[in-house]
């Protein structure tokens, strides 16, 4: 079954706020080699002029991801899981995510378009800090099977 | 939050800025899925990869463009990428035993003379084949 294209336009959130934790920062920064020692000691972080621990570039996914889930299982969009693939990934940053720093994150459905029995569902994640400050948008394509 | 960034000034579009090759494993996976809290099994049971027509465990997606984006940082500093997109053009298989070999490879595609900013163009390949396509990271200059 194609995905509802009727449903571009839902926003989803925002859910339980994200506490972005330094043990989280380094286990993700050495799960990607990010080798920088700002993201593993507080010391080189603020001497580099960061409030804490500063986060790789892609960890912002991290947080989207959780708020993307609840796009894929919505039944009125329509998502089959199983026949997900991730097509595309874009980050703005609007400044770098932190330690410490609680996130709150809102999700729209930006387009669904459908071809060759593929549709593409492009979601947009913007996140705030708890200033309501943005700090990352997140842009994202899954594209979904449409076979039986 | 100033962070030290790369001077603009001697930049010029074609520099090779850095590159890595990245040796990827199941033990790979399993941290990045442990990570980033992406647990989908594709990523981790043959069995399950096989069922939806995959050839095998592959790759998050995530996992490969926060590797390329690693490399990016290393010559960027911490904190630097104001943007940075990819297509995930081709999975990446990793076998077990054995691993897949990410060659990622980062170059000045272009330079914002007003924004000081500079884009890097990333090639990664395995086997000589692009996974991810227009790979590029802006990257705030000073």
């Amino acid at each position: 079954m194609p995905v509802n294209a009727g449903a571009v336009g839902r926003m989803y959130g925002p859910y339980e706020r994200y506490e972005v934790s330094r043990v989280k920062i380094r286990e993700f920064a050495d799960a990607v080699d990010a080798r920088a020692t700002e993201h593993r000691s507080v010391e080189a972080a603020t001497a580099a002029g960061f409030k804490d621990l500063v986060a790789p570039d892609t960890f912002a996914a991290v947080i989207a991801q959780r708020s993307e889930f609840h796009v894929i299982v919505d039944p009125e969009v329509g998502v089959d899981f199983s026949k997900v693939v991730h097509a595309e990934e874009r980050f703005t940053h609007h400044r770098p995510i932190v330690a410490g720093d609680v996130i709150e994150t809102v999700i729209h459905i930006e387009s669904v378009t459908q071809r060759a029995g593929i549709s593409m569902v492009k979601t947009r994640a913007e996140l705030k800090d708890a200033t309501g400050a943005p700090v990352s948008t997140v842009a994202s394509t899954l594209a979904v099977r449409e076979d039986a | 939050m100033p962070a030290p960034r790369p001077a603009f000034s001697v930049l010029a579009v074609g520099d090779a800025i850095a590159t890595r090759e990245v040796r990827v494993t199941r033990d790979s996976l399993v941290r990045y899925a442990g990570a980033s809290g992406d647990f989908n099994p594709i990523h981790y049971n043959d069995v399950f990869a096989v069922s939806v027509g995959l050839p095998g465990v592959i790759a998050h997606g995530m996992f490969t463009m926060g590797q390329a984006a690693s490399v990016v940082e290393e010559w960027a500093g911490a904190g630097n990428v104001v943007d940075y997109q990819v297509r995930f053009s081709r999975p990446v298989p990793v076998p077990n035993p054995g691993e897949a070999i990410v060659s990622v490879t980062a170059t000045v595609g272009a330079l914002d003379e007003e924004a000081k900013t500079a884009r890097i163009d990333l090639a990664v390949e395995v086997d000589g084949q692009k996974v991810l396509g227009k790979a590029q990271a802006v990257v705030a200059c000073g």
